[in-house]
C-alpha cells in the first residue's frame, strides 16, 4: 500500500474542497443573485470543466502555468518556481476542475430558497454578503455539503489532469490514481486490486455520508 | 405624504396608477389580481417599475427619469404579505431582531420584546416558525416588519389567517400604534369591511388602475354599483 500516494490524495482533495467551497459559495450567489446579463456567460465559463476532456484541460494549463506563457513567466517570478509538476499546480488544476461539481449543487440550493424570505431580507436591510451568510448558506447547507463530498471525491478519483498538469513525482504529484494506472502497467493486479478498493471505499463512504445527511426525518414520503 | 406615478408590468399584468396618499393610513381595496400586490412590491423597491416616479414626504424612492431607484433596505419600508415569510432557521425572536443589526444588543432585546409585546406574541419568543399556527406566523411577521420602525408600513391582506375578532382587535391596537409614530400605512385588502373597519382613505383598484379615491363609502359606491349590476343581470 502507498501511504504516501494515500496522504497526498487526501491533502489534495482536502485543499481543493475547501478552495473550492470559498470560491463556489459567493459565485454560486452572484449567479442566483444578479441581475447582469453576462452571468449566463460566467456561468457557462464555470460549467465548462463538466464537458471538456480533462487531457485538454490539463494540456492548456500545463501551457498557460508553465514558461511559455506571460502569465506563466510571472508566475514562475512571484514563486521562485513553475507551478507545472509541483504539488500547489495539482491545487490549481483540481480547483478549475471541479469547479462545476462545487457551483451547480449550490446554485440550485440557492435558487430554491424562497424568493419570499429573499425579499424580507432584502427589506430588512439585509446587505448581499449578510443575506448570503445568515440565509442562503443555512438553508442551503444540504446542497452545500453536497458540493463538498462531490468535489472531494472528484479530486480523489481524478487522473487526466494530474498526469498532465503533475506527471508522477512520488511525494509531490503522485496520487493513488497515478499509483492504480502504474500497477495495472506493471501487471500487478493485486496491488492494483488493493489500491481499487481504497478508492472505492473512499467514494462509497462519501455518497453514504452526503444521502444520510439528505434524508428527511421519518424517509422521503415523511 | 406618499406620492406615486407609476407605469409597471409584472410578467402579463400591466399596471397603470398616479396618486396621492395625503392621511396616513390608506386602503387600497381591490378585488383578485387588480394589481394591489404589484403596487405594494413597487412601493417596496422589489420590483422597478417601466417608468415613473414614488415620493414619501421629501425622500424620492424612485425616478425612473433621474435615474433614482433606493434599493428595499434603505427605503425605511416594511411590507408584511399574507405569506409571512418567517426566516425557518431562526427562532421569533432571531427573525423579529433581523432588521435590527444596527442597534446594540440591550437595545435589540427591548425592541424584540416591544414588538413581541405588540402584537401579543410574547409567549412565541422561544419558538421556531415550523411550530405556529398561520395566525402566530403573521402576527411574528408583523412585528419583525415593525421593529426597525419604518417610515412606510404596507400591509398585503396580512390579517387572512386570524379570525375576525382577533383580526379586528389587532388592526386596532396597530392602527394606534402607527399613529402614534407617525408611520405611513398603506393596507392592500379585498375585504370591504377592511376598507369600513379603519375609517380611512380608500382607493379602489381594478384592472391595474386606480378608478376611484376617497372616504370608503364613496371611493367603494362605484364598485357596489358594479356588482349589484351584476348580481341583478345574473
Amino acid at each position: 500500500m502507498d501511504w504516501q500516494a494515500l496522504t497526498l490524495t487526501l491533502k489534495l482533495a482536502s485543499i481543493t474542497t475547501l478552495i473550492l467551497l470559498a470560491v463556489a459559495v459567493p459565485l454560486a450567489a452572484l449567479l442566483v443573485l444578479g441581475r447582469w446579463r453576462w452571468l449566463s456567460a460566467l456561468e457557462a465559463l464555470a460549467a465548462l470543466p463538466l464537458v471538456l476532456p480533462p487531457t485538454v484541460l490539463g494540456f492548456f494549463l500545463l501551457v498557460l502555468l508553465g514558461p511559455r506563457t506571460a502569465f506563466g513567466r510571472g508566475i514562475i517570478a512571484l514563486l521562485g518556481h513553475p507551478l507545472a509538476f509541483s504539488f500547489s499546480g495539482l491545487v490549481v488544476g483540481s480547483v478549475i476542475y471541479s469547479l462545476p461539481f462545487a457551483v451547480q449543487p449550490i446554485v440550485a440550493g440557492f435558487a430554491a430558497v424562497e424568493t419570499s424570505l429573499v425579499d424580507a431580507a432584502r427589506l430588512l436591510g439585509a446587505s448581499s454578503s449578510r443575506l448570503v451568510l445568515s440565509l442562503m448558506v443555512p438553508l442551503a447547507r444540504r446542497s452545500i455539503l453536497a458540493a463538498a463530498v462531490l468535489c472531494f471525491l472528484h479530486t480523489v478519483g481524478e487522473f487526466g489532469v494530474v498526469l498532465m498538469l503533475g506527471g508522477d513525482i512520488p511525494g509531490a504529484t503522485r496520487t493513488l490514481s497515478i499509483v492504480l494506472y502504474n500497477q495495472v502497467e506493471n501487471f500487478d493486479y493485486a496491488a492494483a486490486n488493493r489500491t481499487a478498493a481504497i478508492l472505492l471505499a473512499l467514494s462509497v463512504t462519501a455518497l453514504a455520508a452526503i444521502y444520510i445527511g439528505n434524508r428527511p426525518h421519518g424517509g422521503r414520503r415523511a | 405624504m406618499l406620492e406615486l406615478a407609476l407605469d409597471a408590468s409584472r410578467g402579463s399584468f400591466h399596471l397603470r396608477v398616479e396618486c396621492r396618499f395625503t392621511s396616513e393610513w390608506t386602503v387600497i381595496f381591490g378585488p383578485s389580481g387588480s394589481g394591489k400586490s404589484t403596487l405594494l412590491r413597487q412601493l417596496a423597491g422589489l420590483d422597478r417599475p417601466l417608468r415613473g416616479r414614488i415620493a414619501l414626504d421629501e425622500h424620492l424612492l424612485t425616478d425612473t427619469n433621474r435615474g433614482i431607484y433606493v434599493q428595499p433596505g434603505r427605503r425605511h419600508t416594511a411590507l408584511v404579505a399574507q405569506q409571512p415569510a418567517l426566516f425557518p432557521h431562526l427562532s421569533v425572536t432571531a427573525n423579529v431582531a433581523y432588521g435590527l443589526a444596527a442597534l446594540d444588543k440591550q437595545s435589540r432585546t427591548a425592541r424584540v420584546e416591544q414588538m413581541l409585546e405588540l402584537v401579543d406574541a410574547r409567549d412565541l419568543a422561544k419558538r421556531r416558525p415550523q411550530s405556529l399556527s398561520g395566525g402566530e406566523a403573521q402576527r411574528v411577521a408583523l412585528a419583525r416588519a415593525l421593529a426597525p420602525l419604518p417610515r412606510l408600513l404596507l400591509l398585503d391582506e396580512p390579517f387572512a389567517a386570524l379570525d375576525g375578532a382577533a383580526s379586528d382587535a389587532l388592526l386596532q391596537r396597530l392602527q394606534n400604534w402607527v399613529s402614534g409614530n407617525r408611520i405611513q400605512t398603506v393596507l392592500a385588502t379585498h375585504d370591504a369591511t377592511d376598507a369600513f373597519a379603519t375609517g380611512a382613505e380608500v382607493s379602489l383598484l381594478r384592472e391595474g388602475c386606480l378608478v376611484a379615491q376617497g372616504p370608503a363609502d364613496e371611493a367603494l359606491a362605484s364598485e357596489r354599483a358594479r356588482l349589484l349590476g351584476r348580481i341583478g343581470s345574473t
